[in-house]
This record gives structure tokens, sequence and C-alpha cells, in this order.
């Protein structure tokens, strides 16, 4: 449907798309990381196109936790989604990133709403966003360290702010699965509380 | 203690009830109990739901919130709560006055729940003390009165043990009453 803004994007960035598709209406661009900025201003202010609601903005990692190896042509794609109002059609546009040190230009300038997706984004995954206004953890903690969501992340791994009580284990109640447990004896509740104390 | 609530409940006419003060004071405590709803999950909805109407907490002198800690008695923990939030749960339990009491609502705040990972705090007592966990996800108001229930008890008794409300045990022939129940329901 919104096939238009691939054929758009073919015509006008010819050397810079390196593949399209499209499934059952939805329609993908991969686009070279360099060329990031531009194509987000053509997608949004080309007649044809004119996308100008910022749907989603997100990253994916293509590390196997088990092998430790990207299968892909790089670990990470970022990707965003952009729909117009007024033409009724959406698309979704991604880049590849290497693993080392991903960045890529922010699209503030051109969808303010991209904002506070880049920063979960540079939360969650890591991923540097050129130029944004404000780049700072969005949903954790200054203290924090790493990036929670790439998969080299060990996934029960926890950085509390503030010292566990002494004497709590990670985990485990306080008790065992007997123990302080009035009404699990069998004494009822209502005998012990008539009882005289 | 025991003669108290004999007396006082059935009306006798004598005027003197012979008991220690601190038993007096822990039966009026546990009578009267302002709570601090610390809601941050879905588990406040079977919260509302226990305080509303149906199940009625009012009925066990435990009707009135308190949005400020320092005028509560109980903190109900309602919900997960994330690592970022620990140290806030923790000042709310600092700021309230004694004597304090504190409750685990649910399995997430009980022991985290199945968020075995960097967002939760695994279980509430690593922050602040606990003394009665109400498992279930969400649980029942059933639970969520034997659990007031327990603490009461607790109270009354002055146990600052920790306890945990046990699972509900259906009488004998329930299930199979239940399921006919529901067969009439399905009918079309």
């Amino acid at each position: 449907m919104a096939k238009i803004i691939l054929d758009r994007l073919k015509a006008k960035f010819a050397g810079d798309v390196l593949e399209t598709s499209s499934f059952r209406g939805d329609d993908v661009a991969v686009v070279k990381a360099e060329r990031w900025r531009e194509i987000a201003e053509f997608i949004k202010t080309d007649a044809e196109c004119l996308c100008d609601y910022f749907v989603d903005l997100s990253v994916i990692d293509n590390l196997d936790p088990q092998t430790e190896e990207v299968d892909r042509a790089g670990r990470f794609e970022v990707y965003y989604i952009v729909y117009s109002v007024t033409k009724k059609h959406r698309v979704r546009v991604k880049a590849r990133l290497d693993g080392e040190s991903p960045s890529i230009a922010t699209l503030v300038s051109v969808w303010s709403g991209a904002n506070w997706m880049e920063r979960e984004a540079w939360d969650m995954y890591g991923v540097d966003f050129e130029g944004h206004p404000d780049q700072r953890r969005i949903l954790l903690y200054e203290e924090f360290k790493g990036h929670p969501l790439r998969k080299d992340y060990p996934a029960n791994r926890a950085q509390p702010l503030i010292e566990y009580r002494e004497g709590t284990h990670n985990k485990l109640g306080p008790f065992l699965q007997d123990e302080g447990m009035p009404l699990n004896r069998s004494v009822t509740l209502d005998e012990r509380s008539h009882k005289p104390s | 203690m025991a003669e108290l609530e004999t007396h006082v409940l059935s009306g006798a006419e004598s005027a003197i009830v012979p008991t220690r003060f601190d038993a007096l004071l822990n039966w009026a405590r546990k009578y009267s109990l302002f709570q601090y709803p610390f809601v941050t999950a879905c588990c406040g909805m079977e919260f509302f739901s226990t305080a509303s109407p149906r199940y009625d907490l009012a009925r066990f002198g435990a009707e009135a919130p308190r949005f400020s800690p320092r005028q509560a008695d109980v903190l109900w923990v309602v919900g997960t709560i994330s690592q970022r939030q620990a140290p806030v749960l923790r000042r709310i339990y600092e700021q309230m006055t004694e004597p304090k009491w504190v409750i685990a609502f649910g399995t997430c705040a009980s022991c985290g729940g199945f968020y075995d990972n960097y967002t939760s705090v695994p279980g509430i007592d690593k922050i602040v003390p606990v003394d009665v966990f109400i498992p279930g996800c969400p649980p029942r108001p059933e639970a969520v009165l034997d659990g007031l229930m327990l603490l009461q008890h607790k109270i009354g008794t002055g146990d600052r043990t920790p306890v945990s409300v046990k699972n509900t045990q259906l009488p004998d022939g329930a299930e199979t009453q239940l399921e006919r129940l529901y067969q009439i329901r399905m009918k079309p």
C-alpha cells in the first residue's frame, strides 16, 4: 500500500537504500547509516510521503548469546516507524550498526517525538545518537552500569540502588515453606486469638 | 485479654475488667489500623476490591487510608517494586511513626515474582522488614483478608516474625460443586 514511499526512496537515494521489502502491507527500507538523517528529512517533507507522525524507534540486538557471534551484517539494527496522517501510509526504516561503538545521527530535529525514544534506545542498548539535545538515561538510574537489553548483559543481573537489608537472601523469603505460618499449624487462627496471651 | 473481649463483646454488667495494659493497647491497635497504600502495579485492582463494600476492609477496623506515612500504622506494598523505586519505599517506611507494620501484597512484592532481572527488587523484605506476606498474582480478596487477620493476630500477641498467608484449601466436594455451577452457567 505504501509502496510509494519505497519507490520514492529508491528513486531519490539509489545507492543508499540497501534493501527494501514488503510483507502484507508492512514496508521496510534498510538504508545506509550515514544517510540516516537526510532520508528521514525526505520521508517527512516529500510531497508523496509526508510522514508526519513518529510512531516508534527501537533497536534489535543480533548477537547470539550462546555463540556470542553475529550472523548479520551488523550487530545492532536501529529502526523507526513513521506514519502519514494525511496520506494514511506507514514505513519502517532500518540501519545497521557495528557492535563496538554503535552511533547514528539523531532524528530529534526532524520529529521531536524521537527525543524520548532515542533516550530509551540509549538507555537499553547503548546506541549513541549524535547531536541528541539531552541524551540521558530515561528509565534506569544514572548509577546503572551497562545496557540491560543487550544480549550480552546477563539476564538476571540486578544493580540495586540501595543495599539490601542484612540477613535477607536474594530471591528467597525470610522463611521456609512451613516456618512462620500460623495458619499452617494445627491450631486455627480463631483458637489462637482467643487463647489468653 | 480474653476476658476483656468476652466481657466487652457480650456487654457484661461488670464495669471493671482486669487486664494487662500492653494487652489492652494491642487490642486497641489491631482494630484501628490506619493504612498507607503504596500501590505500584496491577495488584492495586485487587486491593481496591478488598477495600470496597463487597469485601469491606472496614469490618476489620482498617478502613482509613492515610496518604501521609506519618499518620499510618500499616504500609501496604501492593505491586512490583523496581530497583529505582527501592530508595523511595525505604524512605516512606522510615517516615512512618512507631508502631508500624508492613504487608507485602502479591507475589512481586513478596519475592519479585517472575521478574528475575535488572528491573525489580526480589521481594521488599530486602528493603524494609515485612510482617505479613500475601502470595498470589494477584491474591484474591479472601487471601488479603486472611493476611490482615494474621497481622491483627500478630499485633495482639506482639509477635514480629514474618508470616505468610497459606494457600487456601477448598473443602471436600467444593471442586465438583464449582464445576457443576460452571457448567450450569455455561449452558446457553
